[in-house]
């Protein structure tokens, strides 16, 4: 899709939605997306030959990536990027979440252990602050969130909240959230120190 | 558009040359826009390189939007974007700072306003 109407691009954002396989993020960008959710194929480089160990000696070529895009009133155009679920496409991630302003962990509480692999990336990943949004699927939660946290390891820090994805407002509000706790990391500390 | 090749990964990889990486620095949401209206043939042989090439003169639209547009996978998108690049085709936007104040504000203010 292109942006004809404007002579001059304008600037882009990337927010990351990560989770295991099935937890909801194709639901999340279709929600807010003003582009059907698309599919692409990553190329897969020889360095994930030895990754693969599910099937060993052979090559993985292709590993779906979807995506989104909102245009923002204020003249940004913000990228939504799911990230492959299964583990061993690590290496993908990375060129995702390079020069993303937030991410976005989503949960099944039904599938806890899906998504332990993207807590576990994003805690590593000390450079990119997220937030983890348990996706209500029936509109109720099943776990509390303090036993999601404690199931997860998830940081004091990390902002945990939770939303019915397939709704465009709690969608919105979670990227909102995602927004504000980077901001609130990335903050100069003299900036923050001026709140006191 | 030619038919989708059998084994598009292979052909992928052929087409440029075996070469994984690019000297571009090309984000999956860097935007790429053109540079002028010049010939298709510029360019080049390859059918894969000429989509990509009448993909941008559409309008400006990110490595990502141009690779699922197209049928062409990622990794050799950003090798024939950088490609059309060198040969003056195409033009690949400055990233933005994901952390800048600027950026995080208009993202904020931007979300907030929908």
């Amino acid at each position: 899709m292109a942006f004809a109407h404007s002579d001059r691009p304008a600037d882009t954002a990337k927010i990351v939605v990560a989770g295991g396989f099935g937890v909801g993020k194709t639901t999340f960008v279709g929600s807010v997306s003003e582009i059907e959710p698309v599919d692409t194929d990553a190329w897969m480089t020889a360095e994930s030959r030895g990754v693969d160990r599910e099937r060993p000696g052979k090559v993985r070529t292709t590993v779906a990536m979807d995506f989104g895009r909102i245009s923002l009133p204020t003249g940004l155009v913000l990228y939504l990027f799911g990230t492959p679920g299964q583990p061993r496409f690590w290496h993908m991630w990375d060129d995702i979440a390079r020069g993303a302003s937030a991410a976005l962990v989503l949960v099944d509480t039904r599938d806890l252990e899906s998504s332990f692999a993207a807590v576990d990336y994003f805690e590593q990943n000390r450079r990119l602050p997220f937030v983890v949004l348990v996706n209500l699927f029936d509109g109720v939660a099943t776990h509390a969130l303090d036993k999601v946290r404690d199931a997860l390891q998830i940081s004091p820090h990390v902002p945990l909240m939770a939303a019915d994805v397939r709704d465009r407002r709690q969608t919105l509000s979670a990227l909102v959230a995602s927004v504000q706790h980077t901001i609130r990391t990335t903050r100069p500390a003299a900036a923050r120190a001026a709140d006191l | 558009m030619s038919p989708p090749p059998r084994h598009p990964w292979a052909r992928g990889f052929v087409l440029v040359g075996g070469r994984t990486t690019t000297r571009w620095r090309m984000l999956v949401h860097t935007l790429v826009s053109s540079t002028g209206e010049h010939p298709p043939a510029a360019a080049g042989p390859h059918p894969e390189a000429r989509a990509l090439y009448l993909r941008v003169l559409a309008g400006p639209q990110s490595v990502a939007e141009l690779s699922a547009s197209c049928g062409v996978p990622l990794g050799v998108t950003r090798v024939l974007l950088g490609d059309l690049a060198g040969r003056g085709l195409v033009t690949l936007h400055a990233d933005t700072d994901p952390f800048s104040p600027h950026i995080l504000e208009r993202l904020l203010d931007g979300l907030r306003a929908l």
